[in-house]
């Protein structure tokens, strides 16, 4: 048979596809637990990262063993408990909260809610309903700082992160995003060690419980009003900084966790 | 089987890094040579991921190659290099997951890379496998070489450091040395692959292309 005639073509295709498909998918199937640990692992590095509390050296499973991860309705400021009214999905969640993607809820049906545009001010347009938040301990298990997940929109990308704060709920502990595409050393100085140092000690809520959290232009000096409140601006990337002003300000505010805030406020941490 | 000699496999293995360097004399794979060199981390990375990927495919085309149809032999060609590099992709997500990170959409990319279609038609088709499978390493090399020279230059002088460990302190961060923000920018591989073509070819002038046509004189300026 002529390497060239209809049947030994069709052959030729069938058996190499057979054995491509099965040599991928045998790869595919067989590194997919160290895949989904991985990426596990990286989110609580950088969970850890935000709340300052990576430590080199240390294993990260065993520093996240000081963290609560807790699944809270972003409307209600409530935490999810079980109860005869729960979907199965969000059932699901309570079965293992550790698992819940909430950037994936944020694209399923049924589990977002879509932002208006006057109140989207971080451009992200669908919401997930649920949020994971984290609260990390100390030796005697008393809550230290609260972690809250954040993204939105800088100039190229769609920034992801975690901020946290003291139990007072105003007091920055640690900010930081871990997934961004913004210019290598303009918007991407959001990495900057240096310039997540700004953070930790400032306030974001005034006296009145409003968020007052605002990233200026130029540096902030001694003599700047109100300078816990302010942060300073990114040099050459002004419109990622506006874009990290912006979704810190619109996830302390009312339509991210600002519910969640006032409850823990009025209860207790 | 045929035996080739040493000094043919030597050929094999090193001509293509300066000789015939994929990058800097056929122009292939530049696309990726731009992408992924702002750190020497995912340059090394992409580096061994591309030469196994070209050595693998070479030497599996090879194995097949007086069965395959000529009528579809591009596709069957595709077909395996895009299994080595999602087998490859998976192997880096499971056990180099930051790196993986970093390297994002490009080790998929090696599919559409130019090396490695081209030593499979160029070379694979028509050699048994074990010296097309020096051909891939050695074109992998090749490669290498060159994403290394501009990884370096990149990460030291873009942003001070070398595998992210800091050799020249930067202003930011309160030392002296103030980044070239453009060497992080892909345009910069750009101007560095020029640069570099243009010593080899000083040096080497057997590399110059011979020009397709000629501007012939003013026509109108003859009458005169």
């Amino acid at each position: 048979m002529s390497n060239d005639s209809t049947g030994k073509t069709l052959t030729v295709a069938f058996i190499l596809c057979i054995v491509c498909s099965i040599v991928v998918s045998s790869a595919a199937v067989i590194l997919k637990p160290m895949q989904l640990e991985n990426k596990l692992l990286d989110k609580k590095q950088n969970i850890l990262a935000a709340a300052g509390l990576l430590k080199e050296g240390i294993d990260v499973d065993e520093l996240f063993k000081n963290i609560d991860v807790k699944i809270v309705n972003r409307e209600t400021g409530r935490y999810l408990e079980s109860g005869p009214t729960l979907e199965a999905w969000e059932k699901s969640i309570l079965d293992n909260p550790e698992a819940y993607d909430q950037r994936k809820a944020a694209k399923t049906i049924g589990r977002f809610t879509e932002l208006s545009s006057e109140k989207d001010i971080a451009s992200i347009r669908k919401q997930a309903k649920y949020a994971t938040v984290y609260h990390s301990k100390d030796a005697d298990g008393n809550v230290e700082a609260v972690i809250l997940p954040m993204h939105g929109y800088g100039l190229w990308s769609t920034l992801y992160g975690f901020i946290a704060l003291k139990t007072d709920l105003s007091t920055v502990v640690g900010l930081g995003f871990y997934e961004h595409a913004e210019t290598p050393g303009l918007g991407g100085e959001v990495d900057n060690p240096k310039w997540k140092a700004l953070w930790p000690g400032k306030q974001v809520f005034d006296a009145e419980g409003n968020v007052d959290i605002a990233i200026i232009k130029g540096s902030v000096g001694a003599t700047t009003k109100n300078a816990e409140h302010k942060i300073d601006g990114l040099a050459g990337a002004t419109l990622t900084s506006r874009g990290v002003d912006n979704l810190v300000n619109f996830w302390l505010g009312k339509d991210g966790f600002g519910p969640y805030l006032a409850k823990l406020k009025a209860e207790g941490v | 089987m045929s035996d080739i000699s040493m000094t043919d496999t030597k050929k094999v293995l090193f001509g293509p890094i300066v000789d015939t360097n994929p990058i800097v004399l056929q122009i292939l794979g530049i696309c990726s040579a731009l992408a992924v060199t702002s750190n020497l981390n995912t340059t090394i990375t992409m580096c061994l991921a591309l030469t196994l990927v070209t050595a693998f495919s070479s030497f599996f085309i090879s194995i097949i190659r007086n069965q395959i149809p000529s009528s579809i032999r591009i596709i069957v060609q595709m077909a395996i290099i895009a299994s080595l590099v999602i087998v490859v992709d998976q192997f880096l997500k499971a056990y180099a997951y930051s790196v993986s990170k970093s390297l994002s959409v490009f080790v998929g990319l090696i599919i559409t890379n130019c090396i490695v279609m081209g030593r499979a038609e160029a070379y694979a088709m028509k050699n048994p496998p074990i010296p097309s499978f020096i051909d891939g390493i050695g074109n992998g090399l090749g490669y290498s070489v060159i994403l290394l020279i501009l990884g370096v230059i990149r990460e030291l002088f873009g942003s001070g450091k070398l595998f992210g460990i800091e050799v020249l302190p930067v202003v930011n961060d309160g030392g002296w040395y103030v980044p070239n923000g453009m060497l992080l920018l892909p345009p910069s591989a750009f101007f560095l692959i020029g640069l570099i073509i243009w010593a080899l070819r000083s040096w080497k002038p057997e590399q110059v292309e011979q020009p397709d046509f000629k501007i012939s004189s003013n026509t109108k300026a003859s009458h005169h």
